[in-house]
């Protein structure tokens, strides 16, 4: 049946491309550690997102009004009041610049061992998601190239989260 | 007849209510848009909408997600008031759902189908309402639809849904086997960030007639039957989504063929509070009225 058909090819399509997108997360750095590979991981194929985030000077500028919000945010303001935040933010261009393809290298720790002991549960970790879209859309940064970012981001959630 | 404009003044009374507290929470949401104020965990318009039975989903199925914005440590809960409006029938569709721990859904609906003037010619009356409670549960099973972003895996809930009609003779007497029923589903949702594209797959294993409006089972069929039922959405921005949606059903009763349903939606989400869902939907064939179709109108408050 017609009807059928169109439903099932909308979730075939819907699944092709998440496959896709699957596919190209296991192209990660050969030479790095899997934790560090998981924490900024390189996507060549996102290199246009690079650009629609104003490329390296567009990071530093977006990463600053993230840590802004974040602070600005009562759940998150208490994980970053007493932290270096100007190294954070450094931190933070860096592993947002490699994951897009950027020419950078990530330097900071895995996050798996920054995050460890914070006590980071769902709700903060949502929280802090959302005063990085709020941030991007100060920047104006186009809404699918906002998720190609935060789709690399959300898996981070297994090892930030340690509250459950 | 008078009894018919009451209820519609009722239904306009229930949508100014809505929009009232539309614009209430919106406000209530600028007051700190310095400052965001997050009073509960999940992302926006990553919750679904209400369903037509209660479940938290698209408007037509449910989705595997729990209700309202809590996450794993919170409860959140939501009311929604839906109106659909065909051609001869109209329905009017209100209820609460409650999240608990981002793991168990319980909600509760009531389904008012007006039959307008097909009742009077059907000797019903015209305006004769048929009613019908809804009691859900819905259990997350396993998966994370919105953060796995890196993996395959959906986010996957099972669910029932009990039903009562209060017209119980007049389900019998169309061949209805009872006036009372219960739905199973499971339901699969992923969320494909890169492509701002919600999935949900659901299947409903179901004996409802017109979603139990005519009763359950017939003297077609009285067994019970799995139905597919699907949603896409492509979100457009934070705040907005697109969509359409599929339902089969099944086709019990004699006297009138059932069909399947469609819609195509756009939802917005002006904040974690609301969100007012728009439809056109073709509900094909319902009793002696063929080809139905119109506007679907639907806002959720909760927190
Ligand atoms: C996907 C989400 C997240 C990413 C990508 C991320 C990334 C990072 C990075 C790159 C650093 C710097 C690492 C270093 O100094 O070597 C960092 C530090 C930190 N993060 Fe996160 N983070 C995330 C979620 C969170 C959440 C949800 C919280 C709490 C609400 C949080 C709190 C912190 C704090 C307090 C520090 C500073 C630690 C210190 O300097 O001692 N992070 N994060």
């Amino acid at each position: 049946m017609l009807k059928h058909s169109v439903a099932t090819a909308l979730l075939a399509a819907g699944l092709l491309l998440g496959n896709h997108a699957a596919a190209q997360d296991t192209m990660a750095m050969p030479n790095q550690s899997a934790a560090m590979a998981a924490s900024a991981p390189r996507d060549p194929a996102l290199k246009p997102v690079f650009e629609e985030f104003g490329g390296k000077p567009g990071l530093v500028s977006l990463v600053n009004d993230f840590m802004d919000n974040l602070m600005a945010d009562p759940v998150t303001h208490p994980f970053f009041a007493n932290v270096d935040r100007e190294h954070v933010k450094k931190e933070l261009v860096d592993q947002f610049c490699v994951i897009l393809d950027g020419p950078c290298t990530y330097t900071g720790r895995d996050m798996a061992s920054v995050h460890k002991g914070m006590g980071v549960n769902r709700a903060d970790f949502n929280a802090l998601v959302e005063d990085l879209q709020k941030a991007m859309n100060q920047h104006k940064i186009p809404f699918r190239a906002q998720n190609k970012l935060l789709a690399k981001l959300a898996p981070m959630h297994k090892v930030i989260i340690t509250k459950k | 007849m008078h009894k018919h404009r009451m209820s519609r003044a009722i239904a306009l009374g229930g949508l100014a209510l809505a929009g009232a507290l539309v614009s209430l929470a919106a406000a209530a949401d600028d007051g700190s848009s310095g400052a965001p104020a997050n009073v509960s965990g999940k992302l926006l318009l990553t919750g679904g909408v209400s369903e037509i039975g209660g479940a938290a989903g698209g408007g037509l199925t449910p989705w595997a997600v729990i209700g309202g914005y809590g996450t794993n440590d919170q409860i959140g809960a939501n009311a929604f008031y839906t109106r659909v409006n065909t051609q001869d029938y109209h329905l009017d569709d209100a209820g609460v759902m409650v999240g608990l721990y981002n793991r168990v859904e319980v909600s509760f609906a009531q389904q008012r189908f007006d039959t307008e003037k097909v009742g009077g010619l059907l000797g019903l009356g015209n305006g004769f309402t048929f009613k019908q409670n809804v009691i859900g549960v819905k259990v997350r099973l396993f998966g994370d639809a919105v953060l796995d972003q890196d993996s395959w895996m959906p986010q996957v809930s099972v669910g029932m849904q009990y039903k009562k009609n209060n017209q119980d003779a007049v389900v019998k007497y169309v061949g209805a086997k009872r006036s009372q029923g219960t739905d199973y589903y499971i339901s699969a949702t992923k969320l494909f960030l890169s492509q701002s594209l919600l999935l949900d797959a659901t299947v409903r294993f179901t004996k409802a007639n017109q979603l139990g409006i005519l009763g359950f089972g017939g003297d077609k069929n009285n067994s019970y039957q799995a139905e597919f039922e699907g949603s896409a959405a492509y979100l457009l921005s934070r705040n907005w989504a697109i969509g359409a949606e599929y339902r089969q059903k099944p086709d019990n009763l004699g006297i009138a063929r059932e069909d399947n349903w469609y819609d195509a939606f756009v939802a917005w989400a002006p904040t974690k509070h609301v969100s007012l869902t728009l439809a056109y939907a073709n509900l094909g064939n319902i009793v002696i009225k063929d080809n139905q179709h119109g506007l679907y109108a639907s806002v959720q408050v909760g927190f």
